[in-house]
Parts: structure tokens; sequence; C-alpha cells
């Protein structure tokens, strides 16, 4: 039996991770994938606790953010391209008003 | 069993550190895809094979090809991806997720972890049920109105991706 401590620990070292790759990187699909890691981070310790607690409300609530997580990166990536149409970049920080 | 925890653990976090390193974008989602398949196999250590195989299937399947597909079709020209203007951001932005992580990790190291009552599905029953049958019956009885509603959100969202995405003739 993992220990659950540890399992926690691994989750908060990816959210971390995720936290410093949306403030660090400035191509805007690096930081969808930030995002990303960030759910998986909150899947993870969703999935411990629910195995920690004999409870299966966790790995329902997994199903749903998974869902979540899948549209939100398909609006998202749809939003990304059609202001790559307009100004030819990825870089966030041009991405500075809000209509053209 | 706790040796293989411990090397995909150290895997996850080696395919986080480099989303978060990696110059190349597509190097960036590559490496991301192998933090997906070695979370899948924490899971199933965990004993949620379905979400082992949601994981893998959804999120490193769907998801990252849908993220490769846009990278290749948007061939940006600027490979700088930081923001080398304002090194005291960088500095700042380590120190802020540096914060997170203590924080986090002191609620559950600081002392015994009190986990609360247990539930109905101790680790027998999920094994002589099946992790995949219980999720079933559970979507459809206890949770079959968020089911109904996740159906929804997937289709406006659906619906919304192609009406943005779609080029508009002018």
């Amino acid at each position: 039996m993992i220990p659950v401590e540890h399992i926690l620990l691994l989750s908060a070292a990816l959210f971390s991770i995720g936290v410093l790759g949306v403030m660090l990187r400035r191509n805007v699909i690096v930081i969808f994938m930030s995002i990303e890691l960030m759910l998986n981070a909150v899947n993870l310790s969703f999935v411990t606790f629910s195995r920690g607690m004999d409870s299966m409300t966790g790995v329902i609530f997994i199903f749903f953010i998974i869902v979540v997580a899948a549209a939100e990166a398909v609006v998202g990536l749809s939003i990304i391209l059609s202001i790559f149409r307009t100004r030819k970049t990825l870089n966030i920080d041009e991405f500075n008003i809000l209509k053209w | 069993m706790l040796i293989i925890f411990y090397i995909f653990a150290a895997l996850s976090i080696f395919g986080g550190l480099g989303v978060l390193f990696l110059r190349n974008p597509i190097h960036c989602a590559l490496s991301l895809v192998g933090t997906f398949f070695c979370l899948g196999a924490i899971y199933v250590m965990l004993n949620a094979e379905f979400v082992a195989v949601i994981q893998v299937l959804v999120y490193a399947g769907a998801i990252m090809v849908l993220f490769l597909f846009v990278l290749m079709l948007l061939s940006s020209k600027d490979t700088d991806q930081y923001a080398n203007k304002w090194p005291i951001g960088k500095i700042l932005a380590g120190l802020l997720s540096l914060g997170i992580f203590v924080q986090i990790a002191s609620l559950f190291t600081a002392g015994e972890l009190q986990l609360g009552p247990k539930g109905a599905y101790p680790i027998e029953v999920v094994e002589e049920v099946g992790s995949i049958a219980l999720i079933g019956r559970l979507l459809f009885t206890d949770y079959i109105l968020s089911f109904e509603l996740i159906a929804v959100l997937l289709l406006v969202a659906v619906i919304g991706a192609v009406v943005i995405a779609k080029r508009r003739f002018e």
C-alpha cells in the first residue's frame, strides 16, 4: 500500500509545476498544457482521497473533471485558432486588446 | 510496489518539468503525454482502473492529439516563450509556486492525516463488483442528473468550438 502522504506530495508538486508553467511560459498553447497538468494533479489527489476513504465519489468526480477539461481544451484551442488568424502569433503578451 | 510508484512519480515530475523548460512546444506536448501515462500507471496501483483507462484514452489520446494538431496548424515564428524583459517576474513566479507547494504540503506533513469516516466501498467490495461496474451503477443512479447535464455541456462545447473556429468570409 502506497502511503497517502507521498501521493499527495506528488500531486502538490505537479500542481506547483503547472502554476509555474502558467506564469513563466509565454506560448498560449504551453500555458494551456500547464493548466491540463494542474487538472491532472487535482485528479490524482481525488483518486488518493477516494481510495483512502473507501468512497467512490472522487472517482465519479474525476469523470466529470475530465469531461470539463475536454470541453475547455476544445473551446480554448478554437479561440486560440481564431486569434492566431488575426494576430499571427502565439505569444500571450501580444493578445492585449479584446477587439480588433 | 512502492519502488514502482516512486519510479512513476519521478518520471511524471520529470515530464512536468519538461513542459516547463523545453523550448519547442511540440516537445512540451510529448513530455506531457509521458506524464499522463505515468499518472495512469499510478491510478492502476490505486485500484482505479476506469480512471487509468480514460486517462490514457481521453487525456493522452484525444486531448493531446488535439493540442498537437493545433500546434502543427499554427506554425508560429516566435520561438522565444520566456518573458526575458523582467527577470524579477521569474523570481516572483518561482517564489509563488514554491509557496503554493509548501502550503499544500504542510497540510498533510505537519501531523497525522485525518481522513474522516470511511465510505461504503472498501477495496474488497470494489474488487468483487469491479470498479467499472460500480462507477456505471453510481453514474446512472445517484449521479444521473449531473451525467445528463455534463452531456449537454459537451454538446455546447462541440457547437461552440465549431462556431468560434469557423473561418469567417468577409
